[in-house]
């Protein structure tokens, strides 16, 4: 039994066998098979030479105009590796001696030649060690190729294992049979993260070097609640998941009798739950799990993963497809938030010592209006559709605020011109997510039609600690007095100024958390959909009376330690199914 | 047999030299001072990385040695794959 500590991006508890994908891009890891699969592997390599033969075939007949003789013979070269015997001996040797995979038999064996020939004095015979890594990735290509495949014909349940996953790797994955998913690399907004919450399948990612123990086959349970993956666990262990992943879908069940239920508290207090999204995909899941609108559309997925910069149309469809399905429901589509931890495919991004504290977000549009302008377009013309409403990040100061909506009011004047309908009365909104936004809310209220306080950000700033170091993360909380004064600022400045106000940090899917934000006056949550119907529980638990008792005592006290302690006892007092 | 052409038994020469073997029956191996390798595998015969110069030992056994043998000399020593010799020298 294995135990491996990752970063939980998408909840619920899979038990299932492993399915390995390697990619040929990376190192292949020596994985060891049971001796009675030893003809399985032995034949999936023969078949990958076959394979790979045929191809080369075909491009040879497809490039009949390839008038250059050099690349011929590269071509022909490769074949006549390909047919040699010895070279097919060596592999299936390796496999049947060592009991390993086709993939690390065929990788081992030709890196090895390649060593051999770098080594040779000869530099005309050495550079031929790059032949032998083409004739490597033909054949890793056949093998890995065909393992895709069989994951989108796959017939049986399977945790998916992978260094990382790329969108060609995920666009066949049937959620029937893709039990739940566990990454090597990744982070909250990877795109491992985002299919499997849009699957709503568990998924860990950032596990180091989990696909180099993992061996298919494998018994694994991932636990996306934890952030844990367990590899061949023990009995008890495994009894112990049953259990809980059984529970899990029982709390699952009752929770999903609550979608057509509002949200409200026992003593008649209506709250708003709105979901966050990162991905058009996860729209759905949002109806699903009772979300009365988007509270945060990320739109940083237009740009990442992909070579080129999204146009005015890609922008437009992304939009309209969400405010399709929510129709007269509210939709914020929160304007690009690059830079810092994730960055477009454009170099204007340079590198900074201080990327946090640098050039992203608003600083970066307001820097590249061209690109800017194309999104603000798009939003615009999306916004007959429905109840979209525009929201900008990481506004520091009034003049910032001052120009983007300058900017915004360009955009409205050149669909003027053009006579492109979108509406003139668009709600604004900035996210309150830096301490001199908090402090300043007041005189920003006036400019806008909302404030979404946005946590995350709020609580690194405040405290000065970034969360994902883990030799400073524990200083990280949200609930920590100088940060909760902060809010408290935003939601009375917000109450004077009557604009409407939402909080859309992760600290709202904590159970613990809610009754203290209720306490402080916030009545719009929007939070990670698959949340929503635990935090509709506990709000539908809760009175207001007591929530504001709650507050009123957190804002006397002064340490981080003392505050989340005593909101623990008072949740587990009030609900104690919660924990 | 001696190497002639000046860049030696690359990826292209050990594909002409097995192609050349595989037309015949008998068992072919090649040797340098250090190792012996089977004549019909271009794997082991590039990885002997034969450069110009170098002299390769080649048997045949079988029924049809000797004209495995004559067809190889050829290749390596009259035709030196199709290549030039280094600069300055004729072939």
């Amino acid at each position: 039994m294995e135990i491996k500590k990752g970063i939980a991006v998408s909840p619920g508890i899979a038990i299932s066998k492993a399915m390995v994908l390697d990619a040929e891009e990376y190192l292949i890891p020596r994985r060891s098979i049971e001796i009675s699969q030893r003809m399985i592997e032995v034949q999936r390599a023969r078949n990958s030479f076959k394979a790979a033969i045929d191809e080369l075939a075909e491009v040879e007949k497809k490039g009949g105009d390839i008038e250059e003789q050099s690349i011929k013979d590269i071509f022909a070269v490769h074949v006549r590796f390909l047919k040699d015997k010895a070279l097919q001996k060596k592999i299936t040797d390796l496999i049947n001696k060592d009991l390993v995979t086709a993939e690390y038999a065929v990788s081992t064996s030709l890196r090895e030649i390649a060593a051999h020939f770098a080594k040779v004095k000869d530099s005309y015979i050495s550079e031929r060690a790059a032949d032998i890594y083409d004739i490597e990735k033909r054949l890793l290509k056949q093998l890995l190729g065909r393992k895709r495949k069989d994951i989108e014909t796959l017939k049986e349940e399977a945790a998916v294992i992978a260094r990382e996953l790329s969108p060609t790797q995920t666009a066949g994955f049937n959620k029937r049979f893709v039990k739940g998913i566990a990454t090597d690399a990744g982070g909250r907004t990877s795109h491992t993260a985002i299919v499997a919450r849009s699957l709503g399948i568990p998924a860990v990612v950032a596990l180091e070097s989990l696909s180099e123990v993992v061996r298919g086959g494998d018994i694994i349970i991932i636990d996306g609640n934890h952030g844990l993956v367990i590899v061949n666990p023990d009995y008890e262990t495994l009894s112990q998941y049953h259990k809980t992943a059984q529970e899990f879908e029982q709390l699952e069940k009752k929770l999903s009798e609550l979608k057509e239920k509002p949200a409200v508290t026992r003593d008649g207090v209506r709250i708003v739950l709105l979901g966050n999204i990162e991905f058009p995909a996860e729209a759905h899941m949002v109806l699903d799990k009772g979300g009365e609108g988007i509270g945060l559309y990320r739109t940083e997925f237009l740009y990442l993963n992909r070579p080129t910069e999204p146009t005015e149309e890609e922008h437009y469809k992304a939009y309209a497809d969400t405010v399709g399905v929510f129709k007269n429901k509210p939709v914020i589509i929160r304007t690009m938030d690059l830079g810092a931890d994730k960055f477009t495919q454009s170099k204007r991004f340079v590198r900074e010592p201080n990327p946090f504290l640098g050039l992203r977000s608003i600083r970066f549009c307001l820097q590249n209006l061209e690109m800017f302008k194309i999104q603000l377009r798009a939003i615009l013309r999306a916004s007959v559709l429905g109840e979209l409403k525009v929201m900008f990040p990481l506004i520091t100061n009034l003049q910032e605020l001052m120009q983007t909506k300058m900017i915004l009011h360009d955009v409205m004047e050149d669909l003027d011109e053009e006579n492109i309908p979108y509406n003139r009365n668009i709600e604004i909104g900035i996210m309150i997510e830096t301490p001199s936004a908090a402090l300043m809310a007041s005189s920003l209220a006036r400019d806008v039609d909302f404030f979404s306080i946005g946590t995350n950000d709020l609580t690194q700033y405040t405290l000065a600690v970034d969360r994902g170091n883990e030799l400073v993360s524990t200083l990280y909380s949200p609930v920590d007095p100088a940060v909760l004064r902060l809010i408290r600022t935003v939601i009375q400045d917000a109450h004077k100024a009557q604009i409407d106000l939402s909080l859309c940090g992760e600290m709202a899917s904590e159970p613990e958390n809610v009754m203290l934000l209720l306490g402080m006056g916030i009545r719009t949550i929007s939070l990670t959909p698959p949340m929503i119907p635990e935090i509709k529980q506990v709000i539908r638990s809760v009175t207001i009376e007591d929530c504001n008792r709650i507050a009123r005592k957190v804002l006397t006290m002064n340490t981080e330690r003392h505050i989340s302690s005593f909101l623990r006892n008072a949740t587990r007092k009030i609900l104690p199914e919660a924990f | 047999m001696q190497i002639k052409n000046a860049e030696g038994v690359h990826m292209r020469p050990a594909m002409q030299f097995v192609d050349v073997s595989n037309r015949f029956k008998s068992k072919i191996t090649v040797s340098n001072d250090k190792t012996i390798v089977d004549g019909k595998s271009i794997m082991q015969v590039s990885m002997l990385a034969a450069g110009y110069g170098t002299k390769l030992k080649v048997k045949a056994e079988g029924p049809d040695a000797k004209e495995a043998i004559d067809a190889l000399r050829e290749l390596v020593e009259v035709k030196m794959f199709g290549e030039p010799p280094p600069k300055g020298i004729t072939g």
